[in-house]
């Protein structure tokens, strides 16, 4: 009844995803300080930062692979902070892996079977998917718009580095996404791949938003409308990605800094 | 080159039959008709020395062995309790049913006396699989051999239902519409209709839901936390249906010997299971029985074998070793991936000699 009510609240919210004085240690360690972040339904942003910055472990805390040390963390208005990761996702978000987290003993088919049937229904099912049935299509469809179909049948450990990366976006966005976490998805792409995930992006249903973790600027940029930036596990600045390109001081500490 | 051009051969037939798993593998294979037929006139070849000693024991123990090798081959947790709770079912049997000691045995119908047998094993394994999916890797391994241990000496020791170290005598088996179901050849069907039906479950569930979350959840449960998944829901639950499987075969084992004690539940009979699933290779549920008609024609037959060539006929066991060190050495999958390669490198000379070899690729 309690998630009932906070739902109905939820509507009036606004926020998608809403991180107040999200702190996450390790030991002594902090790998996240007092992270407060706000974004809107189909906002779409880049987390940028050097390495360490702690922009995969916003992530690890937003999904709840590791959960936050302390603050909260509400997903459209509910507090999911303390929730286990699978009940974050059947709440519409998703995420992908900056190393890819797929399943390489099955097929591209069955790994992409395998994401629709966790967002929905009969997951403890012992009976065979039929030939009408509407996961497998969904599955189907998915390998499709990720360019997959000639594969579909192969298993995932004999696929290329960049269909493998292709697959891992496909497995985010299987059922209904409300929200996607994008972990470096153009990690060791060529550059027709890295177009070709560019356009997977744009193409994404508007409704649809996301946080994308990304070193190349060129993906960066043309896929997102505002920009923060990280430094040793704080936001360091927030703001539209040309705003974000010209400050001096982002330049000096990320842009300039001879990274990649 | 060729190196890579040689892999890519190996590798495509393999890939080549994977739409056929979706649909039944078996229908496809003319071995799978010749292997069925022979086990379904088998009465009519084998005498009841070979019907009852050597394959319906193959098939009692093949099936302990598929329930370790659903946990281990899909959802990637090896269980050294499988025997446990194998053991604990027949335990149930002799108790709820009619024995020889009627100051233990409540004296049920065996139909109702198995219901209740195969219910407890049942929630006994998935109570102890609560308590090992808590635990990774070797601690798994850790926590379900305490347990098989700890059950064996309990037997040992309880004398109020277990009967101590006598164990449980002259159990009563079936009989009903006018046949004795622990004659051999009834009893060889039923044990293999039991066999049959877990194998097929296995074999029709590692393609529903249920099974390739498990395989997923072996592959990465991290993953499948993040596609939406409880990950430990899924591994209890797999324990719930491997625990059924191995419960099954419990009380075909008690029917067997007609008699249960601690030395059918001890350690190192848990740690045959094992040894039978990998020895077969736990990839595919063939493998299981596979591993059985070995480690039971080694059993029987070691040791006339050894007395021949000089040996302490007790040594039957350094044989069964041998052969267990022999696999894992060579073949990590075990006989059926021996087969898969053998196979594999077969292919392609056949395919050269027809000429057609290359359009596969």
């Amino acid at each position: 009844m309690d998630s009932v009510a906070q739902r109905l609240s939820a509507v009036g919210a606004g926020a998608a995803l809403e991180l107040r004085g999200v702190t996450r240690l390790f030991g002594a360690l902090a790998a996240l300080t007092d992270v407060t972040i706000t974004v809107r339904p189909g906002e779409r942003r880049a987390v940028l930062g050097s390495n360490g910055a702690g922009k995969t472990t916003l992530f690890n805390c937003i999904t709840g692979d590791f959960p936050p040390s302390s603050g909260t963390i509400r997903f459209f208005g509910e507090d999911v902070t303390h929730f286990p990761p699978y009940e974050r996702i059947r709440r519409g978000l998703r995420r992908t892996y900056q190393i890819s987290a797929l399943f390489p003993g099955l097929t591209v088919q069955d790994n992409v079977y395998l994401a629709c049937r966790g967002v929905s229904r009969g997951r403890f099912s012992f009976l065979r998917p039929g030939q009408n049935d509407a996961l497998m299509h969904a599955a189907d469809n998915l390998v499709q718009a990720v360019h997959l179909a000639g594969v579909k049948d192969q298993p995932v450990a004999e696929l290329a580095h960049g269909q493998q990366r292709q697959l891992e976006i496909a497995l985010a966005l299987a059922g209904a996404p409300r929200f996607v976490l994008f972990d470096e998805p153009a990690a060791g792409l060529s550059p027709t791949e890295r177009q070709e995930l560019v356009e997977i992006l744009t193409s994404l249903p508007a409704h649809i938003g996301y946080i994308i973790i990304e070193h190349d600027m060129d993906v960066a940029l043309r896929v997102v409308e505002s920009v923060t930036m990280m430094h040793n596990g704080r936001i360091f600045k927030e703001g539209l990605p040309q705003e974000i390109e010209s400050d001096p001081e982002v330049q000096e500490l990320y842009l300039g800094g001879g990274h990649e | 080159m060729s190196v890579t051009h040689d892999t890519r051969v190996q590798v495509r037939p393999a890939t080549a039959q994977r739409p056929a798993l979706r649909g039944w593998p078996e229908i496809n294979n003319p071995a799978a008709w010749i292997v069925a037929s022979i086990l379904l006139i088998m009465p009519l070849i084998a005498n009841g020395f070979f019907l009852i000693e050597i394959f319906a024991t193959t098939l009692i123990l093949g099936t302990m062995a598929l329930s370790l090798m659903l946990l281990a081959g899909y959802a990637g947790m090896v269980s050294l309790m499988q025997l446990t709770i194998a053991g604990f079912a027949a335990y149930m049997v002799a108790v709820f049913g009619v024995s020889g000691n009627a100051n233990i045995s409540l004296g049920w119908p065996w139909w109702l006396a198995v219901p209740m047998a195969l219910a407890l094993a049942t929630i006994f394994g998935t109570l102890g699989g609560a308590l090992a999916v808590r635990t990774e890797g070797i601690y798994t391994i850790m926590i379900t051999l305490a347990i098989g241990a700890a059950f064996y000496y309990f037997t040992n020791q309880n004398w109020a239902i277990f009967n101590g170290h006598t164990g449980i005598n002259t159990v009563a088996t079936p009989h009903f519409w006018g046949v004795d179901w622990r004659a051999d050849i009834p009893f060889y069907y039923i044990v293999l209709a039991v066999a049959a039906l877990c194998y097929f479950a296995v074999e029709y569930v590692s393609r529903a839901p249920f099974g390739l979350t498990l395989q997923g959840v072996r592959d990465n449960p991290r993953r499948m936390a993040a596609l939406g998944f409880n990950v430990n829901a899924h591994r209890v639950a797999a324990y719930a249906v491997a625990s059924f499987i191995a419960a099954l075969a419990g009380v075909l084992q008690v029917w067997n010997y007609r008699q249960i004690s601690p030395g059918s539940v001890s350690v190192g009979a848990c740690i045959d299971v094992l040894i039978i699933a990998v020895v077969g290779g736990i990839t595919r549920p063939i493998g299981p029985y596979i591993g059985a008609l070995i480690f039971v024609l080694l059993r029987t037959f070691a040791l006339d074998f050894l007395v021949k060539i000089g040996l302490d006929g007790n040594r039957f066991r350094l044989l069964i070793g041998l052969g267990f060190l022999a696999i894992v050495f060579w073949s990590s999958d075990g006989v059926i991936g021996l087969w898969q390669r053998w196979r594999q490198s077969q292919r392609p000379a056949a395919n050269r000699a027809g000429g057609g070899g290359r359009g596969h690729g």
